[in-house]
């Protein structure tokens, strides 16, 4: 795998957005120069780098509070959204009884229930409940359609080779889990580590769209509450750093998931293998 | 002789209606004898299928009995292999896995099971494939360890449900002699479900012809005793008259139906 990816075109895949970044930096350093535009308006590149790291302390201390929020609510929305998913796959009434109101939790806009989480659960514990709401979704959802999505035949060879021939509610109980186990948890792989790397860059947007409502409230520490925070003081150097702090986690978060997805579905899958020349 | 020898598997009137309405199968007798090779053969959408998924215990019928003379068990499902039109291979497990599922299932641990899968897989040629992944393999070799996973419980009966459809001529003839021989070794019973004249007259030792639907066998056909195959029987006058009869049998219901 490794001499694949060292080839002329994936080396000019680095190169090209990394010249382009270079450019667009480059342009806008310039511009603030000669315009002379102030920082409270636009701050140059420079000016940011600087910032960092002369606020590091205060902006490492945010990024390490929203990096903990995001991944403990990716976490549980793992755990949640994966336990959920297998209960509503074992069972027909569960699944018909449940899943409407998991729905009706994704397409309410988070944003709209972080006030009234503010209200009846402390501080730290209403963010993390608003990261966990909006990655939950995407992992149930992925998860349940992975564990509906294997072979039809596969299924009847278990049914073949599996089942007791004494069919009390117990046995098919048993036979369900052992499917569950040996075809529907493998073959549910994929689409749940789909639904977890869309679930990492949603935990970290419902862990800032919580900090920036409790922001306004007054309290928080997180780097979204910081950007709020500068934005009253005018200190849009900062604003732009914890910005971009914001936006390599997202970025971070995302690389480490799609690595952690590649590595699983490295020997099988489809999406991981190394195209022929 | 074969009077002495009670039948495998009996069908008898058995009717099929699907949920749907449709009628599948409508009052289907038919004897499996041991040892014997036979081939299901007809149009496709007459019930074929059904029939042997009805063997296998995996449909059941609407009206009619299945059973099996000879046995005092009643649940015959670890003497059976089901191979399916497509390989059906699970693609996160590599070969040998695959080939352990049945056993697994069967509560054998894979330590325990890997005696009898590398015999299944000596017994299809795929010895040094045990690790691979089935995405490596070709559609022929993926063919082979299905059957390798169906024959790793040593069935009885093999029930096979157009297994070669989908692959080219050449891979398809291999794959035929590798059965033929596959059968005279284990002396298993083999159900083979086909719409290929050709096929079923090769492999054969009696071919069940079968009216579309709903599904009926509408006559049988002896086919060549086991010492009549050599290398030559491809080409040979016995094999071609073979397929006349078989094709001629099978023109008939639809002339009848048409008339």
């Amino acid at each position: 795998m490794k001499p694949a990816n060292v080839t002329p075109r994936g080396f000019l895949r680095l190169l090209l957005p990394a010249a382009v970044l270079a450019i667009a930096v480059g342009t806008w350093e310039i511009y603030v120069r000669a315009a002379a535009v102030p920082p409270y308006i636009l701050p140059a590149p420079s000016l940011i780098l600087w910032t960092m790291v002369a606020d590091w302390p205060l902006l490492s201390a945010s990024l390490l509070t929203t990096l903990k929020t995001t991944l403990l609510g990716l976490i549980l929305a793992v755990v949640g959204g994966v336990a959920l998913a297998v209960l509503l796959s074992l069972s027909r009434i569960v699944e018909y009884s449940l899943y409407p109101f998991a729905v009706v939790l994704q397409v309410t806009p988070v944003i709209a229930i972080a006030p009234l989480l503010l209200i009846y659960m402390p501080q730290d514990a209403a963010v993390l409940a608003c990261a966990w709401l909006v990655a939950f979704f995407p992992i149930l959802s992925n998860t349940m359609l992975g564990l509906h999505s294997v072979d039809r035949n596969l299924l009847e060879l278990f049914e073949l080779y599996g089942t007791s021939p004494l069919q009390t509610p117990w046995t098919r109980f048993r036979a369900r889990l052992r499917a569950l186990w040996i075809l529907r948890r493998p073959a549910a792989l994929p689409a749940f580590l789909t639904g977890l790397r869309i679930a990492g860059g949603l935990s970290l947007i419902g862990a800032v769209v919580a900090e920036m409502a409790a922001g306004s409230a007054g309290a928080g520490s997180g780097l979204a509450y910081r950007i709020i925070e500068s934005q009253y003081r005018l200190n849009i150097p900062r604003l732009f750093a914890a910005l971009v702090l914001l936006a390599l986690t997202g970025v971070i978060v995302f690389l480490l998931l799609s690595a952690f997805a590649h590595f699983l579905l490295r020997r099988w899958h489809e999406s991981a293998l190394a195209r022929e020349a | 002789m074969t009077e002495a020898v009670p039948p495998l598997v009996c069908l008898q009137g058995v009717t099929k209606v699907f949920a749907s309405g449709v009628t599948a199968l409508s009052d289907l007798d038919l004897d499996v004898r041991p040892g014997e090779f036979l081939s299901l053969l007809g149009p496709s959408g007459c019930g074929k299928s059904t029939a042997l998924r009805i063997i296998a215990g995996l449909a059941h019928p609407t009206s009619g009995s299945v059973a099996w003379p000879g046995a005092a068990a009643q649940d015959h499902r670890g003497e059976i292999g089901f191979v399916f039109q497509e390989p059906t291979l699970m693609p996160w497990a590599n070969v040998a896995d695959n080939v352990w599922l049945p056993l697994r299932l069967r509560g054998v641990s894979r330590r325990d099971a890997a005696g009898s899968i590398a015999d299944a897989l000596a017994l299809v040629g795929l010895e040094g494939f045990a690790a691979t992944y089935p995405r490596e393999l070709s559609g022929g070799m993926k063919m082979r360890v299905s059957i390798a996973r169906a024959l790793s419980l040593k069935p009885r009966l093999l029930l096979m449900d157009e297994p070669f459809a989908a692959l080219d001529e050449i891979t398809r003839f291999r794959l035929n002699d590798d059965l033929l021989r596959l059968q005279g070794e284990l002396g298993c019973t083999v159900v083979f479900v086909t719409h290929s004249i050709y096929e079923s007259a090769y492999l054969s030792n009696r071919i069940a012809i079968m009216s579309p639907r709903p599904g009926r066998i509408v006559a049988e056909i002896e086919g060549a005793a086991r010492n009549e195959r050599g290398t030559d029987f491809r080409t040979s006058a016995r094999y071609a008259e073979l397929c006349r009869r078989i094709s001629r049998q099978l023109e008939a219901p639809i002339a009848g139906a048409s008339s």
